[in-house]
């Protein structure tokens, strides 16, 4: 069996062993934010200095905890996420010096103020579209944000560092498209769900050289087996696009799915796949902030309004994937994405590419049910 | 002789089709699945090979919730892909729109050309199912297809609540109040038939054959219902509760070749 085992376990361990990083981290005097989502400008707290980190929940462990306050008919990444603060059970919620949320979809603001409540809390003020004041004001408020960084921690944020940071955070983006770009390959030099475990670990490898290193050793290893003549996934698989919302909660029970049905996840547009890593920012660009500000305003998520830009990705990966079906995962009571399914699946329709919408959460329940509508879909391709 | 096999395990029945060489249907078989789908699928190959249809010989293929239980099977195929190919083989067209209102679930299947284009299955709630209409079926002391019956002459009251919880408290509280039971199974049959519209309008297909599959194909009022809130008139028959198995059956048979 063709297998890397240790280039991909480095990424599918590194979010259990991260926490000694930063713990050691901690211990040296560096400090932790926690961040929630792709719009989070990542290059801020570089420059400030923080070690960003992910707490986006993605197991149901600890949904009762949260559901102690929140509503249960509420998306269960926000659940899970708000769950792992209060039940204290994530390390990386634990040593989070500070929190960083935007204001993107309600369910998410609401419980940023009370996740404010037992940590300390930023909320960055996103822009909910595409009006033409959204990068004037996007700039503002990470000037404001930096400022905030500067008087309560007391630290100097410059302009090089700003550059410096956009470069770092540049190159690691384009060693992601690069390791996705190897799923252009037919048949795939990989299964999807290898690709989205590492997507989502590298995130959890904090040190950037080495970070890079193990993308880049990864990538090149998988190449190598490939031109040799290694063929891990089979010719007659399915290739298809994943599409929907943030998916490192349901990533087995779908992904996996996906790939025993007869298919092959090529593509993730989703945050963590290439939605959160195509745009670069212009580090050169005279106004360092306001290229920042207006990178991350390129992203194409739901919460904004109208939302074109998602489409406008989704109509080039269809061509550049040589993608045979859609796939979009909806978490269960997302109003921004469950609404936009119907656009997405016309959008689909009108060019006749076969689509399913997967509506789930983090339970096992449906697991039978769900499995039933991939093969269906799957044996319909 | 050589068979082809198609079973159809549901959440409430088995169903098995047997077709010789030539797509005959020689055997149709219906029980019901009992708790172990692994048993069911056990007696099955033994009433089979009672009646001279041995395993070896010929090709089988499973479908439906508890296909992966049929341990002899050749095969497994969903239920949506065989139920497109039985409702064509049923109704002798292969354009159509299937509405299938199983134990569990519900789906809406639009064929085109002999092949699946799209469907639409209902979540995990069991409004609008076979269940569904069992468990009204019980409060009232009747059995599905005595509700059915009843309901042709009712009307004037509705059930508003979707989830099959709230929805049998709601008849209960109606029994109680002492509204006539023909005017309770109506609001029984027409809640599900508002939410298989309600999916419906998610699915889109202009077949001319809009056929019901499932269980519940054999109620007239059912279907009359059906295709008044549709628009568009509804069709079924004795075979379209073997939909799934005769599809499975079909795949069988070009396993046969
Ligand atoms: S889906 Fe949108 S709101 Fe959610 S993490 Fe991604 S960018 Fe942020
Ligand atoms: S998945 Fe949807 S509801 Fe959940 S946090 Fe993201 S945008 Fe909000």
């Amino acid at each position: 069996m063709y297998d890397l085992p240790e280039q991909f376990s480095a990424f599918g361990e590194a979010r259990q062993k991260g926490f000694l990083t930063v713990k050691s981290v901690k211990e040296a005097g560096g400090m932790v934010a926690g961040v929630f989502c792709t719009f989070t400008p990542l290059e801020i707290l570089d420059a400030a200095g923080f070690l960003p980190v992910s707490l986006c929940g993605m197991s149901d462990e600890v949904i009762p905890a949260a559901e102690a306050h929140l509503p249960r008919n509420l998306c269960p990444l926000i659940k899970s996420s708000y769950g792992f603060a209060v039940s204290q059970k994530c390390p990386y919620t634990y040593f989070a010096d500070l929190i960083v949320g935007e204001t993107t979809c309600d369910g998410k603001k609401k419980m940023y103020e009370l996740l404010g409540k037992l940590k300390r809390t930023y909320i960055l003020h996103l822009p909910q579209g595409e009006d033409p004041n959204a990068l004037e004001s996007w700039t503002k408020e990470l000037r404001r944000f930096i400022a905030y960084l500067e008087d309560t921690f007391s630290l100097r944020i410059t302009d090089e560092a700003l550059r410096e940071a956009a470069h770092m955070r540049n190159r690691e983006r384009q060693k992601r498209m690069r390791l996705m770009e190897l799923m252009k390959l037919d048949p795939p030099p990989m299964r999807g769900e290898q690709l989205a475990s590492v997507l989502d670990g590298a995130g959890f490898l904090f040190e950037a050289a080495s970070r890079e290193a193990k993308l880049d050793s990864l990538a090149e290893e998988v190449s190598t087996q490939y031109v040799a003549g290694e063929r891990p996934v089979s010719a007659s698989d399915k290739r298809i696009l994943v599409t929907g919302c943030p998916i490192g909660g349901v990533l087995k029970k779908a992904v996996g799915l996906i790939e025993r049905s007869g298919g092959t996840a090529v593509c993730f547009e989703n945050c963590s796949g290439i939605k959160a890593a195509w745009q670069m920012v212009d580090a050169d660009a005279p106004d360092i902030v306001r290229a920042i500000a207006a990178r991350y305003l390129e992203i194409g998520c739901a919460v904004m309004t109208p939302n074109a830009k998602r489409f406008a990705l989704l109509e080039r990966l269809v061509d550049e994937y040589r993608i045979d079906g859609v796939v979009e995962v909806e978490l269960q009571f997302c109003t921004p994405y469950l609404i936009e399914a119907h656009p997405v699946r016309e959008w689909a329709r009108g060019r006749e590419l076969p689509y399913l919408g997967l509506e789930t959460d983090y339970s096992q329940s449906d697991a039978g049910q769900l499995s039933t509508r991939l093969e269906a879909f799957l044996e319909r391709l | 002789m050589r068979y082809a096999i198609g079973i159809d395990i549901g959440s409430t029945c088995a169903k098995t089709v047997v077709m010789d060489e030539t797509g005959g249907i020689v055997r149709r078989m219906l029980q019901p699945t009992g708790w172990s789908s692994v048993d069911t699928a056990e007696a099955i190959r033994a009433e089979l090979f009672r009646e001279g249809v041995s395993m070896e010989d010929s090709r089988c293929v499973a479908t439906g919730y508890g296909r992966v239980s049929v341990p002899y099977a050749d095969r497994c195929v969903t239920e949506i892909t065989c139920h497109g190919r039985g409702a064509c083989r049923i109704f002798g067209t292969d354009e159509l729109l299937i509405i299938d209102i199983g134990g569990q679930d519900t789906k809406l299947i639009a064929v085109e050309d002999g092949m699946v284009k799209d469907f639409v299955m209902n979540d995990k709630c069991s409004a609008g199912t076979g269940r569904f209409l069992e468990i009204m079926a019980n409060t009232l002391s009747l059995r599905p297809a005595e509700l059915c019956e009843l309901a042709a002459g009712g009307g004037s009251t509705s059930i508003s609540s979707m989830c099959t919880v709230f929805a049998e408290s709601e008849v209960i509280s109606l029994i109680g109040r002492g509204e006539k039971r023909e005017n309770i199974a109506f609001a029984v049959v027409d809640s599900i038939v508002k939410k298989v519209v309600s999916q419906a309008s998610r699915i889109q297909s202009d077949a001319k054959t809009v056929c019901l599959t499932g269980g519940l194909c054999e109620f007239d009022y059912l279907l009359q219902t059906l295709s008044q809130q549709l628009g568009r008139r509804v069709v079924s028959g004795p075979d379209a509760r073997y939909a799934g198995a005769i599809g499975a059956a079909l795949a069988a048979r070009k396993l046969l070749s």
